[in-house]
């Protein structure tokens, strides 16, 4: 009888506490800048595709969800043909964003994607590639690589002596 | 047998090495860069460096490369020693100044020699602040790229090309930090064995073109062992796969056969099997047009054929595996099995055979070709027929001079001391062949003539060197004098060699080789005598057997056939268009099983879709008699499959037992007498390591739950493999598997194709294990060794008319890469050679047309002065890809096109 009462007390003092559950997807909660969600292909501060195929993130990818295709541009700047990442099997543990040598790759604050069908959970590349820099406003891997692509000659990146003149004899 | 003590542990390690091979062979990880156990020892790159000490009581001890100090008994050495490491990382550290940032767009990255080595020694951190060095790049041809900024001045490259492979156009330009590797302008590299930089190259300056047009990662590729199928020699080579396009081959090593390198057409030849002709699909001829059907339709239709009438006909291939023409030859019937060779070159085949099997001289291995101190080529224009043997007999002609070196006491693997005590000496190699040759440069002399007259001096060595051999009527005085000269080499040479071919479409120059090569084994019983053979399995049809081409073609006359089986065959490659026309449309069905769209297929009732070798597992002999096993790379989801698959269970023959390849091995070892060991070439598909398969994909592929996510979110199961013990997966036995089944060469810590050391017994030795690969018959001995009596008469040039001999191109003159494009590019438009003085007499130029008449039908081609040729005769390019030549040698006339 005592604990009958004793319960009908608890739940009558919980009326008149603050609420615990969060009223998703009302309210949002909030998620760090470093959450590990949905990712993303960025863009370097240029505008241009940031990813260079390189296969890094597919390799370190745990469940091998990630699958990509190197072509180049005919000044030779590289870039996926295709890139395709299976989120029904992502497990969001961003070893792919430390892979990433350009930062091309990031994950973001955003899980909200969950769909009805699995299928849908394959992203391909127009879904990936956002339009900005992302976590890294300025890195641009090709000011530091040293081939050539469109826009950029032999010598003209970062810390880089013209190219040497094969004709001449001088020391 | 020598003790070392490498950080004070014994090792038993064979003398007449260094120690930095000696430290490789026991499985060491010690760091290298100019070294390369087919180069020998340089010491440039100073990366190699070990502690040496007097005695065990030295503490202090000295640095010494490991390259350059010998295996000597008693010798101590550290290589953990802080000191050592620090030394390299030290080297390393200065390498790496003024690379790159280019890792994730190098084609190198991730079978890189220079990100081992780094990782090895230990350098991780950039110190140098400052500015690189760079360069521009050049342009090498179709096959090669060149990233000069990457360059680590190791100079394997100009070391490899110019004193390995006998090029001229890769030089070293400028000094110090700026040392530049590369053409004095942009152009094609000329040498055929420029692929091999792409293996040679540490890092990745020198990488594949044509890999880069479809680029992926060593670890993302699926492989399997295969064998080249260019040409006869049998050159182990590794094909990677990735969606379902093979992506490139890389040189398997094989301590007999091709060892550290490939020639180019054998590198990027592979490239047919991507062709966006493939046949994919089966069609059937329906009113008039070749239309898709099923699989299952194809193999009903197949059926029906076969069973309808009993006169069905096979034909063959030199192109097809073992398996295939064994598959055919058991569905239609022994006797109704035709080699699909025409008559003359299935005798010159045949003749070989013999010749080989008969003895007295063994035929050697190309590793074997290297150590020739003389060497006689007859007739055969090796570097464009069988590429790789003339990379081998380069090598050949540094043997006797090596005696030179060997009197001073310097180690055959001190290169460059070596080289300095021998100069240009070289040892003799005399070439016979009825154009100039790329090997004349090296030959001691040579001999331009007519097939017969070549074969003639042929007779006449054999005659000089033992009175017996029969001597050729009315041989001109110089030739008897050239024929005496190449006589006293021969007989002075310890391991001399005889070579050889069909090239010359001529059965007296055979004749001539096999009566050299049996008058030398008189008195010398290493002689070697080698023949080239153009097709990747000719050696192993001429050993199955049949009647030729043409007796298909009077059986179809005849009305014994009425239906015919094409098996990977171009039958107009093969005789004249007329009769082949004529077996085509007088057969009442004609099914053709091919990879690739060619003037059969297109006249084929029924065409299936046959498996190139890399959808197909099977046999193919080589020009040694070495039967070796390729094995498939990925499953097509087309109805592409191997030919021998499409024939089992076809009926009448009774191949309803073959559920795998072993069934059908196990069938053909014991019906045809020579392939008895024919099985052994490989373990069979019930092969396991500790239980497991051995993986196909290295264990870092990466993708397998998104590859394939486009088309179904839910991976299929991945195919199975019922005949071989290799799997389609990553999953498997990753350790060592037997040496015929070595996927791909990756030890820890060695990512690059250097790890082939640690899958031999010995450095540059055969694979552990042995090699892999049977061979199908030694020399045999005990028969008195008899000469061919024939020799032919001279050749007399005739008024207003010339004899056409063949002349082969690497490029242009094979059937299969001439379907790559990067070798297309290399292809050279159909022409007539003619000498100088001839064209003159004709009043013709450089590239003016000539029309040429042969047997009643006229063509007209653009001329290229060919110095050297005889006169009397003219030369016509063979094989070239939409042109037809007829069969040589033959008798045409010229004359200036109006």
């Amino acid at each position: 009888m005592l604990s009958l009462l004793r319960t009908f007390w608890e739940i009558l003092q919980h009326t008149f506490r603050p609420r615990v559950t969060v009223q998703y997807p009302d309210e949002k909660p909030y998620l760090a800048p470093r959450w590990r969600g949905r990712i993303i292909l960025s863009r370097d501060p240029d505008g241009g595709e940031r990813c260079v195929a390189c296969y890094l993130c597919a390799v370190a990818c745990p469940v091998d969800c990630i699958a990509l295709q190197a072509t180049e541009d005919p000044q030779g700047r590289r870039y996926p043909e295709f890139f395709r990442i299976n989120f029904s099997r992502c497990i969001f543990c961003g070893l792919c964003e430390d892979a990433c040598p350009t930062y091309a790759i990031q994950l973001t604050p955003d899980f909200e994607m969950a769909e009805y069908k699995r299928q849908n959970l394959v992203y391909e590349k127009e879904q990936l590639l956002i339009d900005g820099p992302g976590k890294y406003p300025d890195y641009n891997f090709w000011r530091v690589a040293g081939v050539q692509i469109g826009g950029k000659n032999k010598g003209e990146s970062e810390r880089e002596d013209p190219p040497t003149d094969v004709h001449s004899n001088l020391p | 047998m020598a003790t070392i003590y490498v950080d004070n542990k014994p090792y038993e390690v064979k003398p007449d090495q260094s120690l930095l091979s000696a430290c490789l062979g026991l499985g060491l990880n010690l760091p290298y860069f100019c070294w390369h156990p087919a180069l020998g020892s340089v010491g440039a790159c100073r990366q190699c460096a070990v502690k040496q000490f007097k005695d065990e009581n030295d503490t202090g001890g000295r640095l010494v490369m490991a390259c350059m100090t010998p295996v000597a008994d008693k010798v101590r050495i550290a290589i953990e020693d802080p000191e050592t490491v620090e030394f390299r990382a030290g080297v390393i550290e200065g390498l790496m100044q003024s690379h790159p940032h280019d890792c994730p767009v190098c084609d190198e990255g991730g079978e890189c020699h220079l990100q081992d080595m780094t990782v090895m020694t230990g350098h991780i951190y950039r110190r140098y602040e400052y500015t690189k060095r760079t360069f521009h790049n050049q342009y090498l041809g179709p096959f090669v790229n060149h990233e000069m900024n990457r360059c680590i001045q190791c100079y394997r490259c100009v070391r490899y090309y110019r004193e390995y492979a006998g090029g001229s156009d890769l030089n070293s330009f400028l000094m110090r930090n700026q040392v530049f590797f590369g053409r004095s302008q942009d152009g094609v590299l000329e040498n055929e064995f420029a692929g091999n930089l792409v293996e040679i190259c540490p890092t990745g300056v020198f990488t594949d073109k044509t890999l880069k047009q479809h680029y992926t990662r060593k670890w993302d590729l699926q492989m399997a062992p295969s064998i080249c199928v260019h040409c006869g020699l049998g050159c182990n080579t590794t094909a990677g796969e990735r969606y379902e396009t093979l992506r490139r081959i890389v040189n398997r090593y094989h301590g007999d056969v091709n060892g550290y390198f490939l020639c180019d057409r054998g590198r990027f030849g592979y490239e047919f099997v991507n062709h966006k002709e493939r046949i994919r699909q089966p069609l059937l001829r329906k009113n008039g047009n070749q239309e898709t059907i099923t699989a299952e339709q194809a193999r009903e239709h197949l059926k029906s054929l076969v069973a309808a009438g009993n006169k069905v006909i096979g034909l063959g291939s030199p192109r097809a595996s073992l398996e295939s023409n064994f598959a055919l030859r058991t569905v239609v019937g022994p006797d109704r099995f035709f080699t699909g060779v025409a008559e003359a070159d299935a005798r010159l085949a045949s003749l070989i055979l013999e010749v080989l099997r008969k003895g007295p001289a063994c035929t050697p291995s190309l590793t074997e070709m290297e150590m020739a101190d003389a060497v006689f080529v007859l007739g055969e224009d090796v570097t464009n027929t069988a590429p790789r043997m003339a990379l081998a007999l380069r090598q050949s002609v540094r043997q006797a001079p090596m005696e030179i070196a060997r009197k001073k006491g310097i180690a055959g693997w001190q290169d460059d001391a070596v080289r300095e005590a021998v100069q240009e000496e070289k040892g003799p190699l005399y070439i016979a062949t009825p154009n100039s040759t790329r090997l004349d440069g090296i030959a001691t002399e040579t001999f331009r003539a007519t097939p017969e007259d070549i074969a003639r001096l042929g007779f006449a060595v054999a005659n000089a060197i033992d009175s017996v051999a029969p001597r050729p009527p009315n041989l001109p005085a110089d030739v008897s004098n050239l024929a005496a000269r190449i006589a006293q080499s021969l007989q002075g040479a310890k391991r001399p060699l005889v070579v050889s071919g069909p090239g010359c479409r001529s059965e007296a120059v055979i004749q001539a080789a096999a009566n050299v090569a049996t008058a030398l084994a008189k008195s010398n019983p290493e002689v070697a005598l080698s023949f080239a053979a153009p097709e990747c399995n000719t050696m192993g049809l001429a050993m199955m057997g049949g009647a030729p081409l043409e007796a298909a073609f009077q059986a179809v006359r005849d009305g014994n056939a009425d239906t015919v089986i094409v098996l990977e065959n171009d039958l107009y490659r093969r005789a004249g268009s007329k009769q082949v026309d004529e077996l085509l449309k007088n057969a009442k069905h004609v099914v053709a099983l091919d990879s690739l769209p060619n003037s059969t297929t297109e006249l084929a009732e029924l065409v299936i879709p046959a498996g190139s070798f890399a959808e197909a597992d099977g046999t193919f002999v080589n020009n040694e008699g070495r039967a070796q096993r390729f094995f498939q790379v990925f499953v097509p989801q087309d109805s592409i499959l191997g030919s021998w698959r499409w024939l089992a269970g076809v009926g009448p023959g009774d191949t309803s037992n073959w559920k795998n390849l072993d069934d059908l091995l196990n069938a053909m070892a014991q019906s045809v007498p020579g392939f008895k060991r024919v099985p052994e070439a490989a373990p069979e598909a019930g092969f396991r390591m500790a239980g497991a398969k051995v993986p196909r994909e290295p264990h870092r592929y990466s993708g397998r739950t998104a590859m394939l996510a486009n088309i179904n979110v839910s991976e299929p199961k991945p195919p199975e493999d019922p005949d071989s013990p290799l799997s389609f997966t990553m999953e498997g036995n990753p350790n060592e598997p037997p040496s015929a089944l070595i996927p791909f060469f990756w030890a820890p810590g060695w990512n690059s194709i250097q790890a082939t050391n640690k899958f031999q017994s010995e450095i540059a030795g055969p694979l552990k294990g042995g090699n892999p690969g049977v061979r199908l018959f030694e020399k045999a001995g005990g028969s008195a060794p008899s000469y061919f009596a024939a020799a032919p008469e001279g050749f007399h040039p005739k008024q207003g008319a010339w004899l056409a001999v063949p002349l082969y191109h690497i490029f242009g003159s094979e059937e299969l890469s001439n379907w790559a494009p990067a070798v297309r590019e290399l292809i050279p438009q159909p022409y007539v050679s003619l000498n100088a003085e001839e064209a003159t007499g004709l009043g013709v130029v450089e590239g003016q047309m000539l029309q040429v008449g042969v047997n009643g039908s006229q063509f007209q081609l653009p001329l290229k002065v060919a110095k050297e040729l005889p006169k009397g005769v003219v030369g016509l390019p063979v094989g070239l890809p939409d042109f037809k030549e007829w069969p040589m040698p033959a008798w045409v006339n010229l004359s200036r096109a109006i």
